[in-house]
């Protein structure tokens, strides 16, 4: 019960106070809530179990969900800022004074964010499915009411002190088992070093041993493993990248900073406050690996062979925690060769010498299925840490994605309420009626979202990954060549936004189905899976991006030059001098 | 070309001079030495690491929180010394 509590309590703050934050506040303050905002259910619950299962290769996430701050920091927030508007779709339509153009971006902030949500209503229900032992599907109906409740009915005017302390519960929640798991393995208190260290009583570092049992076991090295070719990984990171600086939920962060200086800061004070638990994430995949490595072979401990009969775990005195999650769905064992022992190795490896052990040992296949989400929350009771902890990070887990959600909801209801409706369509709405209009989309994105969950294109963070790729292949472009570009006009931001929009959702939806609606994948038409330079769907949005670019420039150079008046406007969104002060009030 | 618009010129070369160095090293690290040359310094070890795959996973995000101080550090230089600053 006590994980309810503190969900609850950590729970009644939110996004809220974008368009008062700043200001008085300081800087340290708003740069722990803006972590808060940014750290959702795929960073908290997701991340460390793809990088568990993906090893080097998950730095992509890593990398790319911290790498974009610079972006951030150095390309977009000053300029916006000193622009002195509140939302994105706003600055869109006066940049390229068109709307049209603020119609088109408001298109792909609901594609971008959308996607997004889905994959906090996966998160939210892979938790709450594990902590109220219900199946998973009956978790995300579960999540789905309670971020309308959160969202919609309320909670949407907190204030940055309380999502400071949401950070708080978080940012402890992850570090805490953590730090008790390190110690255990290493004997070394701090994670970010415990990884690099010794096993305790051994001589041998956590990560050749893990790289020996699990190379045995016909899985790939896991310091130097990776999902694709080289190029990509790179794309992938550079999407990741791109997409962070391009997420309208981020941006808006840094619209209300008290000065332009500080809008540069405090992208950097932010991402101290996400590289906490971005860098504690690498040691907690690696040693929830060796884990449950270790639980599931308990002769590996002893030095054992994996093969011998004994080395493996018998599944009547499987752990309590591993019984939990196989009602959840997401744990699965099944005894295919009859020996009362469960065996977890790649049976579709390619290495005849693992293949030739397994079957002298009797193995029939792989024995066990861990799906990638339950790796963090499963974490401190792999490792039978107390119970406390175990509570503590169901709630940290369920404040990361409720937090989220919400911030994501506000932005998708500011953009069709005020920036297209009130500001396109009936530019006479009362506030009454826009607040009832917000609403109504808040509802209508949890129902298509929770819905679209049921039905997962892949985990959590598999899913955020692709709202990322939307929002880099045309949010970003347009931003920055708005800033970058005198000459970008209102023709070729528009034709950038669409063609990157449309040549990435060809691509993802070519792979994961029309928006993401299971059967209706065309990948045989493009000829076959990652058919483009092997290209996987979620590294795409580089490639968008980078059409994006092309085609706007090469639009603008052959249509009029934007209006004097907004060369001049671009002019001074360039000059620090004259920032404004933002009223704190919409 | 008058007096002012002259400086805001200058200053703007000045602002992209410096993002094209932080860019240049954010790209080389996170994409260069984290990525595209990552086996050749996986066979450096650093403590328990091996190179490579400490800058995938850990040294990357360091280097971006001294690439973000140090890119609002000489910016601030950058707008005193144009006198663009805020007050």
């Amino acid at each position: 019960m006590l994980y309810i509590g503190i969900a609850v309590w950590s729970r009644a703050k939110s996004t809220s106070d974008f368009y008062v934050a700043g200001g008085k506040i300081n800087p340290i303050a708003n740069a722990m809530a803006t972590a808060a905002d940014w750290m959702s259910a795929a960073s908290f619950i997701s991340m460390a179990g793809m990088i568990s299962i993906m090893g080097y290769g998950g730095g992509v996430f890593l990398m790319g969900w911290t790498g974009g701050y610079v972006l951030l920091a150095m390309l977009l927030a000053p300029y916006l800022r000193k622009f002195g508007k509140f939302t994105v779709p706003q600055f869109i339509r006066d940049r390229f004074y068109s709307k049209s153009a603020s119609t088109v971006a408001v298109i792909c902030l609901l594609v971008a964010s959308l996607t997004y949500i889905i994959g906090q209503m996966t998160g939210v229900g892979v938790a709450f499915s594990r902590f109220l032992e219900v199946s998973s599907s009956s978790g995300i109906y579960i999540g789905m009411a309670v971020v309308f409740a959160y969202a919609v009915l309320g909670g949407m005017k907190g204030i940055t002190y309380t999502q400071v302390a949401q950070y708080c519960v978080l940012i402890m929640a992850y570090i805490i088992p953590a730090v008790f798991i390190s110690l255990q393995l290493t004997g070394n208190p701090i994670p970010q070093l415990g990884l690099g260290s010794k096993l305790v009583g051994s001589d041998t570092l956590l990560l050749t041993r893990l790289d020996q049992i699990i190379t045995d076991l016909g899985f790939k090295q896991y310091t130097t493993s990776v999902a694709g070719t080289k190029l990509n990984m790179v794309l992938f990171t550079l999407s990741l990248m791109i997409g962070t600086a391009g997420l309208p939920h981020v941006i808006v962060r840094f619209f209300t900073v008290p000065t332009v200086k500080a809008a540069r800061q405090s992208a950097g004070w932010a991402l101290i406050f996400i590289a906490l638990l971005y860098t504690t994430a690498p040691a907690v995949a690696a040693m929830a690996k060796y884990n449950l490595h270790t639980t599931i072979a308990p002769g590996i401990e002893k030095n054992m062979s994996v093969f011998e009969p004994e080395s493996s775990l018998e599944a009547e005195k499987r752990p309590d925690w591993m019984k939990r999650w196989e009602n959840t769905g997401l744990l699965k064992w099944e005894d295919k060769n009859n020996d009362g022992r469960i065996q977890y190795y790649n049976d579709k490896t390619t290495d005849k010498e693992v293949l030739d052990n397994a079957k002298e040992a009797g193995w029939q296949g792989n024995e066990l299925s861990v799906n990638a989400d339950i790796i963090v929350l499963a974490n401190p009771e792999i490792a039978i840490l107390p119970n406390w902890v175990i509570a503590l990070v169901a709630a940290g887990g369920l404040a990361a994605a409720l937090s989220t959600a919400a911030g994501l909801l506000m932005v998708i209801s500011s953009a069709i309420s005020h920036d297209l409706v009130k500001g396109i369509i009936k530019p006479n709405m009362s506030d009454k009626q826009e607040l009832w209009l917000g609403r109504i989309a808040m509802a209508l994105s949890i129902v298509f979202a929770g819905w679209l969950g049921l039905n997962p294109p892949g985990f959590a963070a598999g899913t955020v990954a692709l709202a990322f790729g939307i929002a880099a292949s045309t949010l970003f472009p347009a931003l920055m060549m708005g800033i970058f570009s005198i000459k970008m006009n209102k023709e070729g931001a528009i034709a950038g936004m669409l063609s990157g929009l449309l040549v990435t959702l060809f691509y993802v939806f070519a792979h994961k189905g029309i928006f993401f609606i299971q059967g209706t994948q065309y990948v045989d038409l493009i000829g076959g899976p990652n058919s483009f330079f092997d290209i996987s769907p979620e590294a795409f949005g580089a490639v968008g991006a980078a059409v994006n670019f092309i085609v706007a420039l090469a639009v603008s150079r052959f249509s009029k030059r934007p209006p004097v008046d907004v060369q001049e406007l671009v002019q001074s969104v360039r000059i620090p001098r004259g920032s404004k002060k933002i009223k704190g009030s919409h | 070309m008058s007096k002012k618009e002259s400086k805001d010129k200058s200053y703007w070369f000045a602002t992209l001079r410096l993002l094209g160095i932080v860019l240049a090293l954010w790209a080389i690290v996170s994409l260069g030495a984290s990525i595209v040359f990552v086996e050749a310094l996986n066979k450096i070890h650093l403590g328990g690491y091996p190179l490579g795959f400490w800058f995938a996973q850990q040294g990357s995000i360091y280097v971006f929180i001294i690439l973000i101080f140090t890119y609002t550090y000489f910016m601030g230089k950058i707008d005193k010394k144009y006198d663009v600053h805020e007050n």
